[in-house]
């Protein structure tokens, strides 16, 4: 068993092929986008396979330690920062290609049109607990 | 009362509920049921000295099952629409001969059905047969509850389906387990609960080898004594392979006093008598190896070309890459690093296809970085460290290359 993480990047990842921002679409569209990721999560719960996900707000801040006695120092948003994290989601799969085979499918949630918006969606291994038998 | 000895009783329990009439999966459910009201309601004393009102049971397991009938026939009740089985609980149970071993073998084949994925398996394994709630279970593989729930619920409806079904049978089916599986998935099972497990409230190392143990006592066959000692000899040197930080200490820097000798010698004990039917299979040779590793007083002092020579063996019965990157690592021992680099190569050859899909063998880079440390190349050494630290599956493995890495740099600095 292995748990994934499937990010979903606002940028920063390559173009979707049905790349319509969001605000284009009709009222009824981000609807059907919605319940399909709600159904999507819903479903995996169902075949054991969830294990979380959340959605983040676009605009974050950047914190740095500042020095003994000193606030912490903040700056941002930075408009080019090049990657920017929309939401995710934590899968727990028997192999890789199961986790693939999910990403994909999540990948074809309904956008503009009510055409798959055909995502990029990154795939992120987490790393495990050590095993105990390695020799 | 004890908790483990509590659990021990778990497969017997719902033996004599399928024996009674109940379906697998019903009757898994009650035992549940019953299990968490023994720990809610039993004090965790029983001793006189204990403060709690609640006398000590004296037939735990009499007590489990008549509360598990109970929760099924409520529950069977419950579902107005199953008639059928409404007529069949309003018999009283015949008492019927004590379920034993039998049940316990039936109970650990069913849980490990091939129809299974390896992850539903260990579930309904953990389950079932150890007693262990849905929730330690989720808790001890870091998911939510919930979706334990469903994978052991969605494990149960696959093997419902699996085998003969009573009416095809006819009735005399009815009050058993559907067909097994064979000793091969059900090791298996034990060895990913063993190997793979993650700390929590639930001990699973612990509990893959009390479950062996119990499946050990089920059934005569040298690969599950096998397992049994491979478990045991590698469990000994548990005290040794973390330090205090969490950060894992190679065998080879273990502080060998801090093995635990009695489950060594346990192991070891296991081992000769299974290897002495000459029946060899895979667990008898790692075990094999690992006895060797814990037979020796000091790293400098083990007997690695006994070593190779189980590689050998084991590369014979499974040919895994993984093997031969042991082996590998044997011969580099055995024969020096030259050695050692060369039987990495045919490695490499081998195992090309595997490579260039992106699943490389694990712990490859991490073997080549050593070898060439040790062959004096400590340029090459530092990069392949980093690299295999870029690789590591997981973090105490990357956190190690990574200061292999750090402290080559450092020599190599000076």
């Amino acid at each position: 068993m292995a748990k994934y993480l499937l990010l979903k990047h606002y940028r920063g990842a390559p173009a979707a092929v049905n790349d319509v921002p969001m605000a284009q679409w009709t009222p009824e569209e981000i609807s059907a986008h919605m319940q399909y990721m709600q159904d999507f999560a819903d479903r995996l719960e169902g075949t054991g396979e969830f294990v979380d996900g959340q959605a983040l707000a676009p605009e974050g801040t950047f914190v740095r330690y500042d020095g003994e006695g000193r606030p912490p120092v903040t700056d941002g948003p930075f408009a080019e920062t090049k990657d920017l994290i929309a939401g995710w989601m934590v899968i727990d799969v028997h192999s890789y290609e199961r986790a693939v085979e999910l990403a994909g499918e999540l990948s074809a949630a309904p956008g503009a049109g009510g055409k798959p918006i055909h995502e990029w969606l990154e795939l992120r291994p987490f790393l495990t607990a050590p095993p105990t038998i390695t020799e | 009362m004890n908790e483990v000895l509590l659990r021990s009783l778990t497969p017997s329990v719902l033996g004599i509920l399928v024996r009674r009439g109940a379906d697998f999966a019903a009757a898994e459910d009650a035992v549940q049921e019953a299990l968490i009201e023994a720990i809610r309601v039993w004090p965790a004393d029983s001793s006189p000295s204990s403060s709690s009102q609640e006398p000590p049971v004296r037939d735990p397991k009499g007590w489990l099952v008549t509360v598990a009938w109970r929760r099924f026939i409520d529950a069977t009740r419950a579902d107005a629409a199953r008639r059928r089985r409404e007529e069949l609980v309003e018999e009283e149970p015949a008492p019927g001969p004590a379920p034993g071993v039998d049940d316990t073998l039936q109970l650990y084949f069913l849980c490990a059905h091939p129809s299974l994925t390896p992850s539903s398996a260990v579930a309904l394994t953990l389950r079932a047969v150890g007693g262990l709630t849905t929730r330690q279970i989720a808790e001890a593989y870091l998911v939510p509850e919930a979706t334990m729930a469903q994978r052991i619920s969605r494990a149960k409806r696959t093997i419902s389906g699996v085998g003969v079904s009573p009416a095809q049978a006819g009735p005399r089916a009815r009050g058993t387990f559907n067909q097994p599986g064979d000793v091969a998935t059900v090791l298996r099972v034990l060895y990913l609960v063993f190997n793979e497990g993650y700390s929590g409230e639930v001990d699973l190392a612990a509990e893959a080898i009390r479950l062996t143990r119990q499946l050990a006592s089920a059934i005569d066959h040298p690969e599950v004594a096998g397992l049994l000692a491979l478990m045991l000899l590698h469990h000994a040197r548990r005290a040794a392979r973390i330090a205090p930080d969490g950060s894992l200490v190679p065998l080879a820097e273990q502080d060998r006093g801090r093995w635990d000798t009695e489950a060594i010698a346990e192991g070891v004990e296991i081992l000769q008598a299974a290897l002495a039917r000459d029946r060899l299979g895979e667990y008898q040779a790692q075990a094999a190896i690992a006895a060797l590793h814990a037979d020796a007083p000091t790293t400098e002092e083990t007997d690695w070309v006994q070593i190779v020579e189980w590689y050998d063996e084991l590369a014979r019965l499974t040919d895994s890459p993984v093997v031969r990157l042991n082996r590998a690592v044997a011969v580099g021992e055995a024969d020096g690093p030259r050695a050692g680099l060369a039987a990495l190569a045919t490695l490499d050859a081998s195992s090309a296809s595997s490579v260039s899909r992106g699943h490389p063998v694990p712990r490859y880079t991490a073997v080549a970085a050593y070898l060439h440390e040790r062959d004096g190349d400590l340029t090459k050494a530092a990069r392949l460290y980093a690299e295999a630290a870029q690789k590591a599956p997981n973090l105490a493995e990357r956190d190690h290359l990574t200061r292999q890495a750090a402290r080559l740099n450092a020599r190599l600095r000076r």
